[in-house]
């Protein structure tokens, strides 16, 4: 109990000094777990991705569509269950930054093949029967204030001019990691308008196709399986677990990823050497006490415990408050990006990684001093007052 | 005055510094005894080494010859952590500035060194009120350093050192950084500890008057042994 007391008031000797280096590692802290929590938010994708469904695409490019008739063929292969399939829609509501992903799908049969998408069943027939309307993710309902019947309108990059869709159902995630920021819309309403718009348009196409499958250690099997079917065709195919499909669009940004994988990093190196410097120069401010301690018969142990305990004391109540602050940083985060970023939260590893790092920080920032301190010469020390 | 064996008997001491290549001799065999319930002053110019002899009877320095006995025990062949624990059972230390730690009460001060001891808190905290009230700082003992005279301070330096109950205290010019009338109470509280508690008390001091206070006055001059005189 003496010595902790010891220890706090030495903690809070400089006032000023002390807050600074807390509000020093409040900032490090949680600009790591900001960081930390974007690069899984980004990884959060291919997290909640089903090991049931593959995605079948162009072997050329994503943005190369497939025959609308590879479907029949599809479901022939051995192994496939079900086949649905989807066309990115990229449309603009209002405007570019309200960004949040679109799909124009074979509703029918998209959402048995996506049971994480819980919608009452009232509001499914509902968008079911409606060619017009559109099922949407909880959390964009709430952001935008849609409500059911509401219209919303998009501008298409894709396909140009303005489209209309109506909110027949809103659904929820099934389970946390459940993107509830997307829009679905009948990929009948885009062909027929697309037909309609320009009568001279070729054969209906999709953008990928999603294949259900009964067993996932058949996966690869089953890809190849596909894959061989249109070998040589007109549209080769590309197939693919819907987890590879998610990290393919990851792996796109893989440099930005490792950049700020390495700037997480870096800012806890930095208060690493910010703090290190404060707490050699409390050792060194206090040699002659050391000395003094040490003339009195404590032992080297005794200084050390003292400075590693400061120094981790400082830590500890920096790592907690820095923790505290990222909770709202991450809310900021979601409702300024969450259209980029479905699933931003810090979740208990982030928060494990953060306190990790504030303990290393204050075990690190104490260890060239209490080395110091605890092989000090006292005679040079107590001569140190004088 | 004890007549038995004397508490501290040093022989053939020697202690020398490296300055790179050189070797500075500072104590060049010293032989000194002092006896339990004797209050010794140690004298000398500046670099006499009487500091030095200080430092190696308190076991914070080390000799670089001779042996330096004190309650039979050679603390010269004791290993690092060995002289600790001698210290905090043996020595009690006062030094010119007091060496108070700023961030406790005179209370906590004092209770430091009981620390290393084998008291519960209850018992330490009534040490520590004893020792507060033998030198007459019963109702300072919440005050913080900054908060005391420097007398009070070294009051409350000579209630740390003797609060483990050593037979020998160190005092390094205990009174250096005080006024006359506040150093000669200090030296009137170090008296009274040899006189009523038997105490052994070893100080280096610059003041003649100060050691006046001493029964024995021992001067170094160049690291011996210059002469031994009676106190004015």
């Amino acid at each position: 109990m003496f010595v902790l007391r010891l220890l706090l008031k030495n903690a809070f000797r400089h006032r000023l000094r002390t807050l600074l280096t807390i509000v020093g590692l409040v900032v490090a802290v949680s600009a790591f777990g900001l960081i930390r929590t974007i690069l899984e938010a980004w990884y959060a994708g291919a997290e909640a991705s089903s090991s049931t469904r593959l995605i079948t695409r162009s072997a050329t490019s994503l943005v190369v569509p497939l025959p609308l008739a590879y479907g029949d063929r599809l479901r022939s292969v051995d192994g496939v269950r079900s086949v649905s399939w989807a066309n990115w829609f990229g449309g603009i509501y209002k405007e570019p930054r309200n960004f949040f992903p679109q799909f124009a799908v074979d509703a029918a049969t998209y959402l048995p093949l996506h049971p994480e998408f819980v919608i009452p069943l009232d509001q499914r027939i509902d968008f079911l029967r409606d060619r017009g309307g559109a099922v949407v993710g909880r959390k964009l309902a709430a952001k935008h204030g849609w409500q059911i019947g509401d219209k919303v309108p998009l501008i298409g990059t894709i396909y140009g001019g303005t489209w209309s869709f109506t909110v027949r159902a809103i659904y929820s995630g099934a389970e946390s990691s459940t993107d509830e920021n997307q829009l679905f819309f009948h990929w009948t309403y885009l062909d027929e308008t697309l037909k309609k718009r320009s009568p001279t348009r070729r054969g209906a196409a999709v953008g990928v196709y999603v294949v259900g499958i009964d067993d996932p250690n058949n996966a690869a099997l089953i890809g190849a399986r596909i894959d061989e079917q249109f070998r040589n065709s007109r549209a080769e195919t590309l197939t693919e677990t819907e987890k590879a499909f998610q990290l393919g669009f990851v792996s796109m940004s893989e440099a930005i990823l490792v950049a700020l994988q390495a700037v997480s990093f870096i800012v806890i190196v930095i208060i690493m050497a910010v703090m290190a410097n404060t707490m050699t120069m409390t050792a060194r401010e206090r040699l002659a006490e050391y000395a003094t301690l040490k003339a009195l018969g404590f032992g080297p142990g005794f200084v050390v415990r003292l400075l590693f305990g400061e120094s981790l004391f400082i830590a500890v109540i920096g790592g907690a408050l820095g923790m505290l602050a990222t909770l709202p940083l991450a809310q900021a985060l979601a409702s300024v990006a969450g259209g980029f970023f479905p699933n931003v939260h810090v979740s208990p590893g982030t928060l494990a990684l953060q306190a990790a790092a504030a303990l290393v920080v204050g075990g690190v920032a104490a260890a060239w001093p209490a080395w110091r301190m605890s092989r000090i010469d006292i005679v040079a020390g107590l001569r140190h007052v004088a | 005055m004890n007549a038995g064996p004397p508490l501290i008997r040093i022989r053939g001491l020697q202690k020398a510094y490296r300055r790179g290549d050189q070797e500075i001799p500072v104590l060049q065999g010293i032989d000194l005894d002092a006896g339990y319930g004797e209050f010794v002053a140690l004298m000398g110019p500046s670099g006499s080494g009487k500091s030095t002899l200080l430092n190696l009877i308190a076991g914070i320095d080390k000799p670089s010859a001779g042996t330096i006995a004190i309650g039979g025990v050679d603390i010269a062949t004791l290993s690092e952590s060995e002289l600790a624990d001698w210290r905090a059972a043996n020595l009690g230390f006062v030094f010119q500035f007091y060496n108070l730690m700023p961030v406790l009460t005179a209370a906590e001060n004092v209770e430091l060194p009981l620390l290393l001891s084998s008291l519960s808190a209850r018992e330490r905290r009534e040490r520590v009120s004893q020792m507060l009230e033998l030198v007459q700082l019963g109702d300072r003992a919440e005050h913080y350093p900054n908060e005391l005279s420097g007398g009070q301070q070294q009051r409350v330096a000579i209630a740390r050192a003797l609060a483990t109950d050593p037979q020998l205290i160190v005092a390094d010019e205990p009174t250096g950084d005080l006024d006359r009338h506040t150093g000669a109470e200090v030296l009137s509280l170090l008296e009274r500890l040899v006189r009523e508690m038997g105490k052994t008390i070893v100080m280096v001091t610059h003041d003649p008057k100060a050691a006046a206070s001493a029964m024995r006055l021992v001067h170094l001059e160049k690291g011996v042994l210059a002469e031994e005189v009676e106190p004015a």
